[in-house]
Formats: C-alpha cells, sequence, structure tokens
C-alpha cells in the first residue's frame, strides 16, 4: 500500500484509494497523539526543510510538530530574514536545498505552481502546503478526516464552502477532495468571488446562505481576506457580514445541528459569529489536532516510500 | 554569383505561378524561369527536386529586444534565427529599451539589420504609436516613416485610450501606415497569466478574460468605422469572437486585418496544467474551440498573416514562479513546421494559402515591396521542404533563447534556404 | 516441495496451556501481570493465554496490540509499503510486568522494534519474551523467557504459524524454500 505520487502535489486527480490511505494512516497517527510521549521514529534520519515564503504561523507550526513527532531533523524558514528577501530565486533555492541533501521539502508559497516547479527541479518529496489559490491538499485532507471521524463515513454528507472561494486554495482542495469521495459539495458566496466555470467541478453555486443551509451537513466557512475589500470584490466588511457571515441565527434557522468548519485564522463575527465559532457543533479545534496527525501520515507515506 | 535553381516546384500568389520550373538567378534578379533551361559557364546548379520556392516569408511581429534586451536576443541572433526559420524579412516590434519611438533608434535598428547576418534578412522596425508607449501623446509618426518605420505599434501593451486611439488612426492614415494594436483592455487582465476558464478555474491562476481582447477590438472597430480612411491591424488575435469581430468589419469593407501566432492555432490552456512558464504568453492560450476558430478563419481568409510573436526570455527569466514569469516565447525556427503540420497537413491552407499568409499578405499590410517571382525581379526567396519531417530539439536554435512550449515536438516541414540580395543561404 | 506440519491442533493447545503454566510460575503476583500480542498473530495468541489464565486462575490479565510499523529498521525503501495500524493498548503499561507475545522469534528484529515502541508507551517494571516457535538465526542479542517450541531451520526455510482466529486450524508448518512464493 503506497501512494502513486512521490510529492503531495495537490488533489486534483489524486485517487479515492490514496485519499483512503492517507485518512486511515492519519488515524494510526492521532492515537500515537494521544499516548504520553508522543514521538515516533519511522523518519529518524531523514532531513526535512519548511520553505515558508508565505508567513502561515499555524500551518507551519502543525508541519514542524507532525516532522518533528517522526523523528525527522527539521529546518525551517520563513520569507522573512531569508535569503528569498534578498531576491534569491525559488530555482536557486531549489538547488541550494539539493547541495544540502534535503530528504523532503514543505512550501508554501504566493504563486501557484510553486510546488509543482519545485517537484521538477528537486529530487526530494515535496509536499505542498498552500501555493497561491491552487491547492492546499494537507488542510482539506484534515478536513475530511474531521467529518469522516464525525460522521463515520463521507460518501453523501453535503458540505457547504462558504466564502471566497475564487482566491481560495483550500477551496479548491476541499472540492476536489470531497468530490472524489462521493460528498455533496456546494458553494456559497458573492458573485464575483465564485469562479466563473466552477460548476463544471461537479458544483452547486449558491448566492444567498438561507437558500443553503437547510440542504447542508457541514459548512465550511473560509476567511475572508480583508485586501478583497480594496481590491473591488465586495463593498464593505460590514455588507459581507450582513449577507455572508454565518452566524448563530442564520443556522439555527436549519431547526437542526449544522457542524461548523474553519481553517483558521477566524475573523470572528465576520464571515463567522463568536458564539458558532466556539459554539457545540464548532469542529474547529478538532481540525487544528488532526492536521498534525493527517500531516504525520502524509509525511510518513512519502518519506518511507520507495518510489 | 549566379545560380540555376532545378525542378523545385514554384508558388507564387501574386503572379499565380504554380508549376516546376527551373529558375535563373544572374547577380541577384531573376534572369529566366524555364523547364529546361540549363547551365552556362560559371553558375551554380543547386538541385531541388521536390523542394518549394516561394516569395520571401516575413514576420510581421518579432520581438529583436536590441537595444537594451541583448541577454535575450541581439538584431543579429535574431536575424540568424530567422534566416534559419526562412524568412528574408522581420518586422521587429518597439519594446526596446529606448523604445523605438524616435528616428533615431529606427534607423540604428534598420543599419543594424543591414550589417548582421550578411545582411540576408531585411529588418523593417514597427515603431511606437505613443512616445514611450505610455499610450498618451503620438509618436512622431510621419519622422518615423521617413526613417523607415513600416507600422505603429505599443505592442505589450495596448493603447487603451479610446482618444489616443483615435488620434493615432487618424495621424497615421496620412502615411498608409497600419496602427497594429495589442487588443487588450487593461483594467480586466491586471494579474492575470492565462486564459481565463476552466482550466484557470482549476489551477487558479489569475485570468485573462478573452473578453478582454473581444472589447478592444470591438472599440477599435467602431473607432476605425469613424475614421475610415485608418488601417488597423489586430496582432495575435486569439479568440473566436475576435475572429467574428473581424469578420463583420470585412464584410463591412473596413480596412482591418489581422495576424494569428503557430501556438494560439497548435496549442491550448490544457497545457498550462504542467505550470511550465513556456506556455506562458500574452494573449494567453485560449481553448479547443478558440483554436479551431483560428483554423477555420485562417482558411477563410478573416486572418491574413500568420506572425511568430517572437519573444525571446533567458533560461533564468522563464525559470521562476508561473505568476513571475515573463509572457512570450520565440517562434521564428518553428513557424513553417507548425503551420505545415497544423494547417497545411489538416487541409485548412493550400500551400499556395500558405505562401500567401507568411509573405504576400504581410507585404501587402505594411506596403513593404512586393516580391514576384518573374524575369527582371530581384530574387528574393523562400526555399521549403514540405514533406519533411523533424524534430523541435530546442538546444540547436539560432536565436540565444530556448524558450519554447514544442521541444520534442514533431512538426512536418521545413526551411531548406533562403535567397536574399544575391546570394543563397542554406539551412542546415 | 515440502511442507511438514510441526505441531497439530492438539499439540498447540498443549503448548499454549504449557506456556500458560510457565507464566504463572515465574510471575507469582498475577495481578501485575499484562500481555501484548505483536501485530498480527501475536495479538491472537495473547488473546488465548489471557483466556488460559482466566480459566485457571479467574483473573482478568489486560491485553494489549502492539503495531511496530513505525519502529521497523527496514521501513525505508521497501517496495511493499506495510499497512500502518494502530496499537491498541489501552491501559498503564508502567509498572507492570509485560509479557510480549508474538508467534515466531527469527532474528530478532521485531522484538526489538517492540520493546523501543513499548519503551514509548511508558516504562514497564518487567519485559518478558513469550514465542510459541523459535527458529533460531538471531541477528540481535535476544532471547526469549517462555518458548513453546524450539525449531532448528534452514534460514530458507519458512515458519507457518496457522490459528483459527484468521486461518483454517490451529498448526505450525514448515516449508521448504521452494513453496515460498520467489518475486523476481
Amino acid at each position: 500500500m503506497s501512494l502513486q505520487s512521490r510529492h503531495l502535489l495537490g488533489l486534483d486527480g489524486v485517487p479515492k484509494q490514496d485519499i483512503e490511505l492517507i485518512l486511515d494512516t492519519a488515524v494510526s497517527f492521532k492515537e500515537v497523539l494521544e499516548r504520553p510521549i508522543k514521538k515516533v521514529p519511522p523518519l529518524q534520519g531523514k532531513t526535512i526543510a519548511n520553505l515558508f515564503f508565505e508567513s502561515s504561523t499555524r500551518t507551519r507550526i502543525s508541519f514542524e510538530l507532525a516532522e518533528r513527532r517522526l523523528s525527522a531533523d527539521v529546518v525551517s524558514f520563513a520569507a522573512a530574514g531569508s535569503s528569498v528577501s534578498k531576491g534569491e530565486t525559488l530555482k536557486d533555492t531549489a538547488r541550494n536545498i539539493e547541495a544540502m541533501k534535503i530528504d523532503m521539502v514543505v512550501i508554501r508559497h504566493a504563486s501557484a505552481g510553486a510546488a509543482h516547479f519545485l517537484s521538477r527541479v528537486v529530487k526530494a518529496n515535496v509536499l505542498n502546503a498552500g501555493d497561491g489559490a491552487h491547492e492546499h491538499p494537507t488542510q482539506a485532507l484534515l478536513d475530511m478526516f474531521t467529518l469522516r471521524e464525525k460522521y463515520g463515513t463521507l460518501k453523501g454528507l453535503r458540505v457547504c464552502i462558504v466564502g471566497d472561494v475564487l482566491h481560495s486554495r483550500v477551496a479548491r482542495s476541499n472540492i476536489f477532495g470531497l468530490t472524489t469521495m462521493g460528498v455533496e459539495v456546494s458553494l456559497c458566496g458573492p458573485a464575483t468571488l465564485m469562479p466563473r466555470h466552477i460548476e463544471q467541478l461537479g458544483v452547486r453555486v449558491f448566492n444567498t446562505l438561507d437558500d443553503v443551509i437547510p440542504s447542508v451537513d457541514v459548512l465550511n466557512v473560509l476567511r475572508v481576506q480583508l485586501e478583497r475589500q480594496q481590491g473591488g470584490f465586495f463593498p464593505s466588511l460590514r455588507e459581507y457580514h450582513r449577507f455572508f457571515g454565518v452566524t448563530k441565527e442564520r443556522v439555527d434557522r436549519a431547526g437542526r445541528a449544522i457542524t461548523i468548519m474553519h481553517p483558521g485564522p477566524i475573523n470572528r463575527d465576520v464571515e463567522l459569529s463568536a458564539d458558532l465559532a466556539d459554539g457545540e457543533h464548532s469542529v474547529i479545534l478538532e481540525q487544528v489536532t488532526n492536521g498534525v496527525a493527517v500531516r504525520m501520515a502524509a509525511l510518513y507515506l512519502l518519506g518511507t516510500s520507495s518510489k | 554569383m549566379n545560380y540555376l535553381l532545378k525542378h523545385a516546384r514554384i508558388i507564387d500568389p501574386v503572379t499565380g505561378t504554380d508549376e516546376q520550373l527551373n529558375l535563373l538567378i544572374v547577380d541577384g534578379t531573376i534572369d529566366r524561369l524555364g523547364a529546361n533551361l540549363s547551365a552556362a559557364k560559371g553558375v551554380e546548379e543547386v538541385d531541388l527536386s521536390g523542394k518549394l520556392i516561394a516569395p520571401g516569408f516575413v514576420d510581421m511581429h518579432v520581438h529583436l529586444r536590441e537595444p537594451g534586451f541583448e541577454h535575450k536576443e541581439t538584431i543579429e541572433s535574431g536575424c540568424r534565427s530567422a534566416a534559419q526559420g526562412g524568412f528574408t524579412a522581420v518586422c521587429c516590434m518597439p519594446n526596446t529599451n529606448p523604445t523605438i519611438d524616435d528616428e533615431s533608434v529606427a534607423r540604428y535598428v534598420i543599419e543594424k539589420g543591414k550589417q548582421v547576418c550578411d545582411g540576408f534578412v531585411d529588418v523593417y522596425p514597427i515603431a511606437a504609436a505613443t512616445k514611450g508607449r505610455q499610450g498618451e501623446e503620438l509618436s512622431p509618426m510621419a519622422e518615423l516613416t521617413h526613417a523607415g518605420a513600416v507600422g505603429f505599434s505599443d505592442d505589450g501593451a495596448p493603447i487603451a485610450s479610446a482618444n489616443t486611439m483615435r488620434l493615432a488612426l487618424e495621424y497615421s492614415s496620412m502615411f498608409g501606415i497600419p496602427i497594429i494594436q495589442h487588443a487588450e483592455d487593461p483594467s480586466m487582465t491586471k494579474g492575470g497569466s492565462m486564459n481565463e476558464g476552466v482550466v484557470s478555474m482549476r489551477l487558479g491562476i489569475p485570468g485573462i478574460p478573452p473578453i478582454a481582447e473581444e472589447l478592444m477590438i470591438g472599440r477599435d472597430i467602431a473607432l476605425l468605422r469613424y475614421v475610415p480612411k485608418a488601417k488597423y491591424h489586430v496582432a495575435h488575435i486569439s479568440t473566436r469572437r475576435s475572429t467574428d469581430l473581424v469578420r463583420s468589419a470585412k464584410q463591412e469593407g473596413l480596412a482591418v486585418s489581422a495576424e494569428v501566432t503557430p501556438h494560439h492555432f497548435t496549442l491550448t490552456d490544457e497545457v498550462v496544467a504542467s505550470f511550465d512558464t513556456n506556455t506562458k504568453m500574452n494573449p494567453p492560450l485560449r481553448t479547443a474551440d478558440d483554436v479551431e476558430a483560428m483554423k477555420e478563419a485562417l482558411r477563410d481568409g478573416v486572418i491574413d498573416v500568420i506572425a511568430t510573436d517572437h519573444a525571446p526570455h533567458t533560461i533564468d527569466e522563464k525559470e521562476v514562479e508561473y505568476s513571475q514569469a515573463p509572457f512570450g516565447i520565440v517562434g521564428l525556427e518553428t513557424a513553417i513546421g507548425l503551420s505545415i503540420a497544423e494547417l497545411v497537413r489538416q487541409r485548412f491552407l493550400s500551400l499556395l494559402q500558405l505562401v500567401e499568409k507568411f509573405s504576400t499578405n504581410p507585404r501587402r499590410i505594411l506596403s513593404l515591396p512586393q516580391i514576384r517571382i518573374e524575369a527582371g525581379q530581384p530574387a528574393n526567396l523562400t526555399i521549403l521542404d514540405h514533406e519533411i519531417e523533424w524534430t523541435v530539439d530546442t538546444t540547436r536554435f539560432s536565436s540565444k533563447s530556448k524558450n519554447s512550449p514544442f521541444h520534442g515536438r514533431r512538426l512536418q516541414g521545413k526551411a531548406v534556404g533562403i535567397f536574399n540580395h544575391g546570394r543563397l543561404r542554406r539551412v542546415v | 516441495m515440502k511442507r511438514a506440519k510441526i505441531i497439530d491442533a492438539t499439540t498447540f493447545s498443549r503448548t499454549v496451556n504449557r506456556v500458560v503454566h510457565e507464566i504463572l510460575e515465574r510471575n507469582k503476583v498475577a495481578e501485575q501481570l499484562a500481555l501484548v500480542g505483536i501485530r498480527n498473530r501475536g495479538q491472537f495468541l495473547a488473546r488465548r493465554l489471557a483466556a488460559k489464565i482466566k480459566e485457571m486462575e479467574n483473573i482478568d490479565v489486560p491485553v494489549g496490540i502492539l503495531d511496530i510499523t513505525l519502529y521497523r529498521d527496514d521501513l525505508h525503501g521497501r517496495l511493499d509499503q506495510p499497512k500502518l495500524q494502530s496499537s491498541e493498548i489501552l491501559f498503564d503499561i508502567s509498572g507492570k510486568v509485560i509479557v510480549l507475545v508474538d508467534d515466531v522469534l527469527f532474528t530478532g528484529r521485531t522484538v526489538r522494534s517492540a520493546l523501543n515502541a513499548l519503551m514509548d508507551i511508558g516504562r514497564p517494571a518487567l519485559i518478558q519474551l513469550l514465542v510459541l516457535i523459535d527458529r533460531g538465526h538471531r541477528e540481535l542479542p535476544i532471547k526469549a523467557d517462555f518458548i513453546g517450541k524450539s525449531v532448528p531451520t534452514a534460514i530458507q526455510q519458512e515458519v507457518q504459524v496457522m490459528m483459527t482466529d484468521v486461518d483454517e486450524e490451529d498448526a505450525v508448518y514448515l516449508n521448504d524454500a521452494e513453496l515460498r512464493e520467489v518475486k523476481p
């Protein structure tokens, strides 16, 4: 049992059995994380570089934790203060990685395709920790893991992704992964933040939360990037909150429990009301916990594969 | 040196010739054509059995990068690349540094063209339509025309202001020189790296919507209707609706013409999924339906010209993140092979029509000397092997740059030589 | 092609009974005892032992399952990636006398992995090793405390333990080299 690819660049085109393998493996790692000693040795002697060209504290910490708990040697660098801000190209960075004999690379980058680029120029296994608005596969995997844990199965589940789908790698990876696993996916957000042709991925598009909430089990609420307002995609945060903010009042109208997810960090009371974020149906903190297990699974499967 | 070119099929749309003839060239001038000419003393005989002779091809959309960006290409390396690709003339775009918006720069480019590559390739500058290609004040078009500019364009950038475009059309109409528009509404394309469509949606790459091109062409055609004496040429057309707009403007009798690049009738935006930056160009690669529309429009005469938009960039410039990479690919050395493989072999164009798109039409649009293969005319010829199949190897390009998505692709047809200014240059 | 049944169902049962006696004889205070079976057949064997102890002494000895995949020393470069499964040890092993149970003791590498895995879970007072078959050819200095049967083998032979939990019978076979599936 091993993954088809030696990299994890995205979920577009990744077969169901690979997603299942990662999720199943993550179950075992979640058990490891509940032990008094949370460290296991399978990546002993492997060196992993975390290249975060775009700042992201929580994803980086989650990956670092996962790597250290697999006993890998870890080097991390963030864009600010690194050679990248001094004008070094990604290709030169990649060559340096080769020269330093690094086994695996985790990369976060503002440009779509950066992880693909790296996978072409280095021998190391590459894990995409987010490339532009393209993909963020481990986030989608941890979302799926959290849902599978809660509901037992993904098949037939109804998930709505709410917010700025246009600029969201989390949305894309979730759509690719969830539809592969047989989840019924819908999207809801302002028309200006819905990519043209997105229906072709097998999702339904709504522009009113009240139309979609009654027919879903889960709301995965995306973060509103404040700079999008300056880009003219919506007129004001107030208006966004009033029409696309996920609030207790709106959700309660469904008359049954709806699971609330968010990839973080949350703009409280903008895209998601605080009472829902902290409420009994929120799985936001489980997502964080599961993130480490899922990343351990992905790192383990790629790092011990002979491909 | 005198030559007897034997047994080639001579195709000349201007004289209406399409037959196998021998061609005697004396001191660079066509002396005689005939079925049974034989060589006199001191005449070099060249057997061209199975080959074609056509009026010299011209690529009316080339970036030679000199002055200013000689690390990408020079007039010399660009001309060598053109000769290798079978062109006896190129028209170079003004986005150099300094810009070709001044007589002196235009003269420099022309003079340099005569010095390099044994003068085999005629270099005709296309000058900026506005000063510094800023889209605001008109360039000194009269002086530039006098210096030898054959067209006006801010290529790389559109002439975005409607009023500037109106003035450019009016002013250029005095010289009978076309405005060549890079048709793109810049307010809709900021940050875009590829065609906006299903593929860009999947890849999360910011898109360049096809409508940004169509809006600009539509506006320009309306302006042309308002300034009917002007000549307007659409550079690198890329969408089906754009061809529809040009088609109806032509039916209306407006002086509009259009060119397409070989990559826009060959590749679709699906290839961007590789994130190979050699698939990044502006206008971007479009959909399969658009590719089909390019071929139909070529067949129907809506698109007059095949031009390469030869845009050299170094490996270091191109081997970066997709969003960071510059637009453009080199095209001179693959143009004929792609055109025969995609258009002639697929019966969209006859060989005669192909010659029109590469020679007769661009010369007509830019008022360049029209080549006639008949006695008394200067010999300016492209010699082709239209049957040969070959594989593109970018490492063997004469261009300084190797940025092509066609490396490893099988093509059909290749120039075997060019003849210009009294001498034969064989392509190896 | 030779396949010899070296232990049949009756002997199997008697062997289990005998080693249970040995365990109880060695560990006078059975309250501290816990059994940890190594996946896959070690866990079934551990359950059999626990059931026998219950039958004989009416004591519930906790049984855990240990997955040693993450601790294997041949994890890298294998063509068939072993499927990772969870360990299920739902009691605190610290201070306990752990009897580690596996079906066959061969090179000792599995036991080494299991010891490391156990140490990461807690700090047992004592670890003893029980195996159904000791076939020799140790590559590490490891010795079993309780042995069902010592079987001298050639290195290319295969010892196949079958248990009704997953197989059609309780038995142990010694298979000759040519019976092993040889992958090109």
